[in-house]
């Protein structure tokens, strides 16, 4: 496992542009909502926690077909699949790898971004606990959407369509709390939401995905 | 004689031809009653007033939206647990059934909303969890559309359709949570004090069941196509081998 996970993120270091990609994509899309909705800064702290939670959706959504696919297309997913580790490890593996190369630098860089959008001084802290409980979960529920399209040429449009319904609870929850904490309100609540949607699909998500992952590669 | 009998298609193709006119005709009927009865014989709503009719169209077509959906969820969990065809070919062939009923109570609600709330849309927890479950059903159709090996498809769209359940399910108690809501409480419950005043409540449960009868006959009728489709697939494949 440990084997796979370092192979997974030497990978996404040294085989270029994945890496930076979604933290770069994140960059633009906040950047580029000052440019949609005007400059007023009383507008864009009241959209920042949502401004920054769909950012960081979306650029864990664009990184997803780079989690499966490279391998499916070399017959990598053929020999993890007839490896002594279970394919429920070893998508769990996957799938924490894409955390570490994409959430968690999505996490990091977020409060930064958060200056650009002039979020209120309180709602740093909740927006980095929120992000960091919640991005787990994305790249999971995504891992499960690439293994279901893996099979497909030119899957990567259907896989949006298929996952981003899937994220819905994720970003209610994550996005309230953020929002909540920028408020000044008690995020308590969404918080533990956000947790036990992140501990239920990390603990089943895994099944589903290595279930699709053996009939496409069947 | 059981249930599993008719996994096999032409058992299933002969029993379906032979329920097929009585379901048609049942249907065509309960939707006229009905239909007609409610929106000419009952009177109009003291607040609502006119607009209260859109009720016969609305109700039914939501909760075959939903009903649709756990149809094709009890048939694809029999195809992933007993490998019966017949029940993933009914599943496939639901899924735009069900999209369509989802988009008639989206849209007969934006029309009924616009008098009555002043507005076509609103995020309110039962209209936006209604718009998730019509953007699962794109997914699931689109899924089924993409995959061109028919066992390949059934299985994939089955695992879909079981996370697509609880999500869908998990997606209705978040919105509940996120926003509250403008939509009225339920029309219909066992509960008798809750329901709708009993001059509209009969002639929207003869629409109702117009409703389900049609969905039944637009399922078995989509699903003989779907059987013979695969059977034309299957001589045209054995030709060219030959």
């Amino acid at each position: 496992m440990r084997a796979l996970l370092i192979r997974d993120l030497s990978l996404a270091f040294r085989a270029g542009g994945g890496f930076g990609l979604g933290l770069a994509f994140f960059l633009i899309v906040t950047v580029l909502v000052p440019f949609s909705v005007g400059p007023q800064s009383a507008l864009l702290a009241s959209i920042a926690p949502g401004v920054l939670w769909l950012g960081a959706l979306l650029a864990c959504l664009l990184s997803l077909d780079r989690l499966l696919a490279l391998d499916f297309e070399d017959g990598t997913l053929d020999l993890l699949a007839t490896a002594p580790l279970p394919l429920e490890a070893a998508m769990t593996v996957k799938a924490l790898a894409h955390w570490i190369t994409t959430g968690l630098p999505l996490v990091l860089a977020a409060p930064v971004l958060g200056v650009l959008l002039n979020l209120p001084e309180q709602g740093y802290f909740w927006l980095v606990v929120s992000l960091a409980l919640g991005t787990p979960a994305l790249s999971v529920i995504g891992a499960f959407g690439a293994a279901l399209t893996v099979g497909i040429k030119r899957g990567g449009l259907l896989m949006s369509l298929i996952v981003l319904p899937l994220y819905v609870p994720t970003l209610i929850f994550g996005a309230e709390a953020a929002r909540r904490g920028a408020q000044d309100m008690d995020p308590t609540m969404p918080l533990l939401m956000l947790a036990g949607i992140t501990a239920g699909v990390v603990a089943l998500m895994p099944f589903a995905s290595a279930a699709v992952l053996r009939v496409n590669l069947r | 004689m059981s249930l599993w009998s008719y996994a096999n298609p032409v058992k299933f193709l002969t029993l379906s031809a032979k329920v097929q006119p009585t379901l048609w005709v049942l249907s065509a009927a309960c939707l006229c009653i009905g239909l007609i009865w409610g929106f000419f014989f009952t009177p109009d709503d003291f607040r609502q007033g006119s607009t209260v009719k859109i009720i016969y169209l609305h109700v039914p077509s939501a909760l075959m939206a939903i009903n649709a959906w756990f149809m094709m969820l009890v048939t694809s969990l029999i195809w992933l647990i007993r490998r019966h065809h017949v029940s993933a070919l009914a599943a496939k062939a639901a899924a735009p059934v069900g999209v369509v009923m989802t988009l008639i109570a989206l849209v007969t609600g934006a029309i009924w909303g616009q008098p009555m709330w002043g507005t076509w849309w609103a995020w309110d927890p039962r209209l936006t969890s209604f718009l998730i479950l019509f953007l699962f059903y794109l997914g699931y159709i689109a899924l089924w559309e993409a995959i061109e090996d028919p066992d390949t498809a059934a299985d994939l769209t089955s695992v879909l359709c079981l996370v697509g359940s609880v999500f869908a399910v998990l997606s209705r108690y978040a919105v509940n949570f996120w926003n509250q809501g403008l939509h009225q409480g339920a029309s219909l419950s066992l509960d008798k004090e809750e329901n709708v005043a009993d001059v509209f409540y009969f002639p929207l449960l003869v629409a109702i069941a117009g409703f389900v009868l049609l969905f039944l006959a637009l399922v078995l009728y989509r699903t003989g196509t779907e059987i013979r489709l695969r059977r034309a697939r299957a001589l045209m494949a054995r030709e060219q081998r030959a």
